[in-house]
């Protein structure tokens, strides 16, 4: 069984939990079409270390891994960082 | 009889068919080279050759002959998709799979066996329907069908309704069929190399040398190679090599993974699918039972197995034939799918002046092999996108144009 260490739950099933991508910048709202395109569908799909977001289902809670995906191996799992979550919260949606 | 099949091993009667003339050292310039000796690679090669008379051509592989998905796939080959474009395009490669061993003159075992996508939800039953009456209306043979017939087809089928996800209904394609993997790529490799296609293997590509919007030629592993054209056609590392060229991909590379049981006699004539319980599984003429599901839950380059995979797997395999809890499981595998966002492929010519593409076959691309090498060869050849493959053109998602495949293809191979 592979594990995840959860921010908050600590070491789990990695079953547990849903990939959610990697961590990207999203473009501006008034960004070109092509600009929008390559955000929602293109991918760098690197093979190398990659920071990604991840949930834990049962707990509904989204942090950011370090995962090289060459080798599955997760290096680090930490909370999106204060700036991250108040833009989250204040960001006009 | 050992010394009995060491005399005819050595006998001149019979002399070993060699497939591949023995590598020979690199030119520095082809007309076309092509990246991965895959089954597309190796199918562009020979359409290009046998076709369009285009013979000063390389193709290269970092590995083995055809060692990448098209050693690992599980297979299963049929047209009955759920998009007018693509069931189109799949409809012509089953048309060029059934010519292949007269061509090759080279048995590759293509076996018409039925094809059954269960359904066991309403929201099933409709997208079987919806798929029946597009392929009917394309000259596809398929049809929606209820248990009795199903009872008719595949017996050994646990039909009952007091299970968790009792059967309602399936999309019936008589023409579903199996072929050798291996003869495939071994064909289409021994065609291209009587008409001169050089195959290297062993031959990494490192860098892809592009002036002035042109590309002018490859770096390998055994040196530089110039030429006026370069397909890459590389499945899992699709992303790696197009990055090589400055080119981003609609693709995640994801392991997918299947497995097969010891032999056992022969029981089960169709090839079975259940989109929603997330198998498929078919038995071999060697008697083995072949046995594959979905992706693997986030993207990764490596063929590793799991055991998370396994007990998924058998879990929804037993709801539907529960005899089948004492038989062993022999071998398990993955390979690395170059998954896009809407289950169709990503082909044709790039914004890269002879740079051409043929990836995004993701867990289905084997059945496409022929059509594939076909049209790519065409695009080569003619240096423009044929009609067909027009719809899988690389810059259709900068203007919203996928072509949402899904509903055929989230399991089904
Ligand atoms: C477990 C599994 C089951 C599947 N089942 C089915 C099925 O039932 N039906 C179906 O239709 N499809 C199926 N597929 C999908 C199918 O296998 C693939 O889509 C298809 O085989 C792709 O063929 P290809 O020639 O494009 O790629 P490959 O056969 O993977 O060939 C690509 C080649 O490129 C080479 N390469 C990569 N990078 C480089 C480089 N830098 N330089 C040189 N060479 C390089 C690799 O070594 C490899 O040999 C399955 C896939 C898997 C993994």
């Amino acid at each position: 069984m592979k594990i995840m260490h959860c921010p908050l739950n600590g070491p789990r099933n990695i079953q547990e939990f849903v990939y959610g991508g990697e961590v990207r910048d999203m473009p501006a709202d008034d960004a070109s079409d092509t600009a929008w395109a390559d955000y929602v569908f293109l991918e760098n799909n690197a093979a190398t270390v990659v920071r990604e977001w991840w949930m834990h289902a049962a707990s509904g809670f989204w942090f950011i891994a370090e995962r090289d995906t060459r080798t599955d191996e997760i290096l680090r799992t930490y909370a999106p960082d204060d700036a991250a979550r108040t833009d989250a919260k204040t960001g006009d949606a | 009889m050992p010394f009995g099949l060491l005399k005819f091993g050595l006998s001149k009667t019979y002399p070993a068919r060699r497939i591949l003339p023995r590598q020979q050292d690199l030119k520095s310039r082809y007309d076309v080279v092509i990246i991965g000796a895959g089954g597309h690679g190796l199918a562009t090669a020979y359409y290009l050759a046998t076709r369009h008379g285009i013979t000063n051509v390389a193709v290269l592989d970092k590995g083995y002959l055809a060692g990448g998905n098209t050693a690992r796939n599980t297979a299963i080959i049929r047209a009955n998709y759920l998009t007018p474009e693509g069931v189109a395009f799949y409809k012509e490669s089953m048309d060029l799979w059934r010519g292949l061993s007269d061509e090759f003159d080279l048995n590759i075992l293509y076996s018409t066996r039925g094809h059954l996508t269960l359904a066991h939800t309403d929201g099933a039953m409709r997208t079987a329907r919806w798929r029946a009456e597009v392929n009917k209306h394309l000259g596809v043979d398929s049809e929606l069908i209820y248990p009795d017939e199903i009872a008719r087809l595949c017996p050994q089928l646990d039909l009952s309704k007091h299970v968790r996800y009792p059967i309602l209904g399936a999309l019936h394609h008589p023409p579903g069929a199996t072929a050798r993997h291996d003869a495939v790529a071994w064909g289409y490799a021994e065609g291209a190399a009587r008409h001169g296609v050089e195959i290297h293997q062993h031959t990494e590509v490192t860098g892809i040398n592009v002036s002035g919007g042109r590309v002018t030629g490859v770096e390998t592993t055994r040196g530089t190679i110039e030429c006026g054209q370069v397909l890459q056609a590389v499945a899992g590392a699709s992303s790696l090599v197009a990055g090589m060229a400055g080119l981003k991909l609609p693709i995640k590379t994801i392991p997918l993974q299947a497995c097969v049981s010891v032999p056992l006699k022969p029981f089960l004539d169709p090839i079975i699918v259940s989109g929603s319980l997330h198998v498929y599984i078919w038995q071999t003429s060697r008697g083995e039972l072949v046995m594959g599901g979905a992706t693997d839950p986030y993207p990764l380059y490596s063929t590793r197995s799991t055991l998370d995979f396994k007990e998924g797997l058998m879990a929804h395999i037993l709801e539907l034939f529960p005899f089948l809890s004492e038989v062993r499981l022999n071998r398990q595998w993955a390979g690395m799918a170059d998954m896009t966002p809407d289950f169709s492929p990503v082909m044709g010519m790039t914004p890269i002046g002879g740079y051409y593409i043929d990836s995004g076959w993701g867990t289905w691309g084997f059945k496409a092999t022929p059509v594939a090498g076909f049209r790519m060869a065409e695009c080569i050849s003619t240096n423009r996108q044929p009609d067909l493959l027009h719809p899988f053109r690389i810059g259709r998602f900068e203007s919203f144009g996928q072509v949402g495949e899904k509903g055929a293809a989230s399991v089904g191979h």
